[in-house]
């Protein structure tokens, strides 16, 4: 057994590590998430420029990793700064999907930082459930014509395209029979809005937009879900990014905050509670290590592992969060201080891809089909 | 053994009732519902509905003008207060300084500040944390120094709910360095409008404006504004507090908060079946709801004491950890009912003749921001882990 990263992973992290803490002060993200363009575009390409981008791509697609752990690695940087560049919502998810479809220019041009694409997959009533497809796509002369909604599509704001999925065959909860299409944006009405924890989303409406097939008719599923699966590992690492940073502030706080002429730390019910909370934290980065070392699996012994992976950081995540202000008091409900701001994405990571409940139901099915 | 309230009592709620359906504007019942942001007028309002009624001073005895209601008459009053979704009546002046004055303050404060609370003149806000002194309330350092018939004030005040309104504000300031930290304390009532007075505001997690600092610079006070003794603030101060954690559970707000939140897990669906028959959500809404029974019958327990005059010792602190607890968790699965939708903020919604589509749920476009907004409800008013403090130290005695 090894748990080390290798040495090229190592130079990523420290990498990311010394760009950020030199160039991404926290002020300037809390501002771009509630601006309407949501994120900091010269950041975005600047990340791309130090090679993030390329590290979550593997060498035949143009980058230098693609691995699991490298995907890990990087994400876990950028959660320790509350990065919200939309790097996993504009590279890591359509881009393998772009590159399975032979749309290398694209892909070149996504790991450069010069083009963004989007998944729009989730749909109104659907509660995280990508099989609930009720967008529909129609042949219609060399491409198909779609019509429906989706919901919560994260930095859709001025992407080259976006990448949508329809039902062309089958019922509104069959897994086989979804297709994915590559959408213009001209084709889209978007709604836009800033989200909880600082950042854009849109609610997309097609009504006969022109689409171009991107892989088999009918046969999206397992890419939606190694979709999935790389996002969870992106937020779990995330999270794991986060929940030691906010663990740093709150040590330094119970160490520094003086109430009753002793620091706070003295207190024992604070620190067992305190202890709580780092356990939790290991939970949660063993869950996002098993995560990452199974992306190299099948598909199927995959799955179980990233539904435990989602629910493990639902669960330490709202824990984290809760525990921390709560530890602070007063001083970690406020937006001047960063705590807040920690917590609020923290919390949020449970929204995106499944939430606790959703993953541990997952779970159970999964193990009971085993 | 009777666990139900009497004829008199139930029939007390049905008139409560007929009248709060009537005199509760409806746009004022729906932003409370929706919990949107209420405005300083949308606060006046229902407290001169109530004041016209002479239901505002509900808890003060009749030969303040109030009610001379018992606490079981009080808590069904409140209850229905909450089913309805009305405005929270603000404690500051009616619920905090009121009970204060009118047992340690003069006559002439009596005469002069009690009807102001009461028909809006005044909006009170609370001066005691400090940025050093928040448990521990005692380590204040305000400082007001007296010269001739003037007290000279000099500090900082924090988490001064809805202060940005107000005309005045009650403070514990520190009259003397001698002997216990306790002892040196003095209650000051200060008008907002003094010269040095600087209200700066707190914005908080969820990007509102509750909560606000207030600066003090050379600010004068005049004496009669002292209440009771000087350095005999602490005594007022904990009295005053006593009042502060009465209803404390909340069990009314906490049950109409329920019934949202189902109705809701009803009309959310995946696979095309609603939320609520999802084994694991059901399991948690369940979990929270018997917690909230069980509750309920805990406070009525306490109020069944107090109505025969006893006074609740370390269970009002275990209303506050249970009230705060349950009504968290009921903001915790109102927020995960709405899914994705949650990380959506769409205050466009609120606006009046809005017709257009909706991302969250008609009605729920502010459960996220109320979910970090409530976190603060386990940190105020004696945090949960004082109360535990206090519950240890009242029964275990070490």
């Amino acid at each position: 057994m090894d748990f080390t990263h290798t040495e090229t992973r190592r130079m990523l992290a420290d990498t990311i590590d010394r760009y950020l803490r030199d160039k991404y002060p926290l002020a300037a993200r809390v501002e771009a998430g509630n601006s309407e363009q949501g994120f900091q575009p010269a950041q975005y390409e600047a990340l791309a420029e130090l090679g993030v981008i390329a590290a979550l791509f593997p060498e035949d697609q143009g980058g230098f990793g693609g691995e699991g752990f490298d995907i890990s690695v990087a994400f876990e940087e950028m959660g320790k700064k509350l990065v919200n560049e939309p790097v996993m919502e504009n590279a890591l998810i359509p881009g393998p999907i772009l590159a399975a479809a032979g749309m290398d220019e694209a892909v070149e041009n996504i790991i450069a930082g010069g083009a963004r694409y989007a998944l729009a997959a989730e749909e109104p009533q659907a509660l995280y459930d990508l099989s609930h497809v009720e967008t529909t796509a129609e042949k219609s002369g060399d491409g198909y014509s779609l019509s429906g909604k989706k919901t919560v599509v994260r930095a859709a704001n001025g992407c080259d395209g976006y990448i949508v999925s329809a039902r062309t065959s089958g019922g509104t909860n069959d897994t086989d029979g979804i297709s994915l299409f590559l959408v213009a944006p001209d084709q889209v009405s978007a709604r836009d809005y800033t989200t909880v924890d600082g950042g854009r989303a849109s609610e997309l409406t097609l009504e006969g937009a022109e689409g171009t097939l991107l892989g088999d008719e009918g046969g999206a599923w397992p890419a939606l879900q190694a979709a999935s699966d790389r996002a969870i590992l992106a937020l779990g690492s995330e999270a794991l990014g986060i929940m030691q940073t906010i663990a740093a502030m709150t040590i330094e706080y119970l160490r520094t905050r003086k109430q009753f002429g002793v620091v706070i730390g003295k207190f024992q019910a604070l620190q067992h509670r305190t202890a709580e909370m780092l356990i939790e934290i290991e939970q949660t980065r063993s869950a996002v290590i098993n995560a990452a070392n199974a992306m190299a699996l099948g598909a199927e012994e995959r799955a179980r592992i990233m539904a435990a992976t989602k629910y493990t950081i639902g669960k330490a995540g709202r824990r984290v969060a809760e525990e921390s202000i709560q530890l602070h008091g007063g001083i970690g409900m406020t937006w001047e201080y960063d705590l807040g701001h920690f917590a609020k994405r923290l919390i949020m990571i449970d929204h995106e891809w499944g939430d606790q409940d959703f993953h541990l139901s997952r779970f159970v099915a999964l193990g009971r089909a085993a | 053994m009777d666990l139900n309230f009497t004829q008199e009592e139930l029939a007390f709620r049905d008139e409560v009732r007929a009248w709060m359906a009537e005199a509760l504007p409806k746009e004022l019942a729906t932003k409370v519902r929706n919990e949107a942001p209420l405005s300083k007028d949308d606060m006046l309002q229902w407290q001169l509905i109530l004041n016209d009624k002479g239901w505002l001073t509900y808890t003060w005895p009749t030969e303040f003008g109030g009610t001379g209601w018992g606490p079981v008459k009080q808590f069904i009053f409140e209850e229905e207060m909450a089913y309805a979704c009305a405005p929270r009546i603000l404690p500051f002046g009616l619920r905090m300084l009121g009970p204060v004055l009118m047992k340690f303050g003069s006559k002439e404060q009596q005469d002069y500040y009690l009807p102001r609370m009461c028909d809006g003149t005044h909006w009170w806000c609370q001066g005691y944390s400090e940025p050093g002194a928040g448990s521990d309330l005692a380590s204040l350092k305000t400082a007001a120094v007296r010269e001739g018939d003037h007290y000279i004030v000099n500090g900082q005040k924090t988490w001064t709910t809805l202060g940005q309104h107000a005309d005045m504000i009650f403070c514990l300031v520190r009259t003397s360095n001698e002997g216990k930290r306790q002892e040196g304390i003095s209650f000051l009532l200060i008008d907002m409008k003094t010269p040095g007075i600087e209200v700066r505001p707190i914005q908080t997690i969820d990007g509102g404006h509750e909560v606000n600092e207030v600066w003090f610079t050379d600010v004068k006070v005049p004496v009669e504004n002292l209440v009771g003794e000087q350095d005999k603030g602490w005594t007022y101060a904990k009295y005053l507090l006593t009042h502060e954690r009465t209803n404390i559970a909340g069990v009314g707000k906490s049950n109409q908060m329920l019934d949202r939140l189902k109705d809701l897990a009803a009309t959310q669906k995946r696979n095309g079946k609603p939320l609520a028959e999802d084994p694991f959500f059901a399991a948690r809404v369940a979990k929270v709801e018997i917690e909230l029974m069980n509750m309920e019958v805990t406070n009525n327990r306490v109020l069944s004491q107090a109505e025969a005059g006893g006074a609740p010792g370390a269970e009002s602190s275990m209303l506050k950890i249970l009230g705060t607890e349950i009504a968290q968790e009921i903001d915790d699965l109102t927020r995960r009912a709405l899914g994705s939708s949650a990380l959506a903020l769409t205050p466009e919604v609120d606006e009046p003749g809005y017709n257009g589509d909706f991302v969250t749920p008609e009605g729920f476009g502010h459960a996220s921001e109320s979910y970090f907004n409530h976190r603060k409800t386990t940190i105020y008013g004696g945090s949960n882990e004082i109360q535990k403090n206090i519950i240890t130290k009242m029964i275990v005695g070490l």
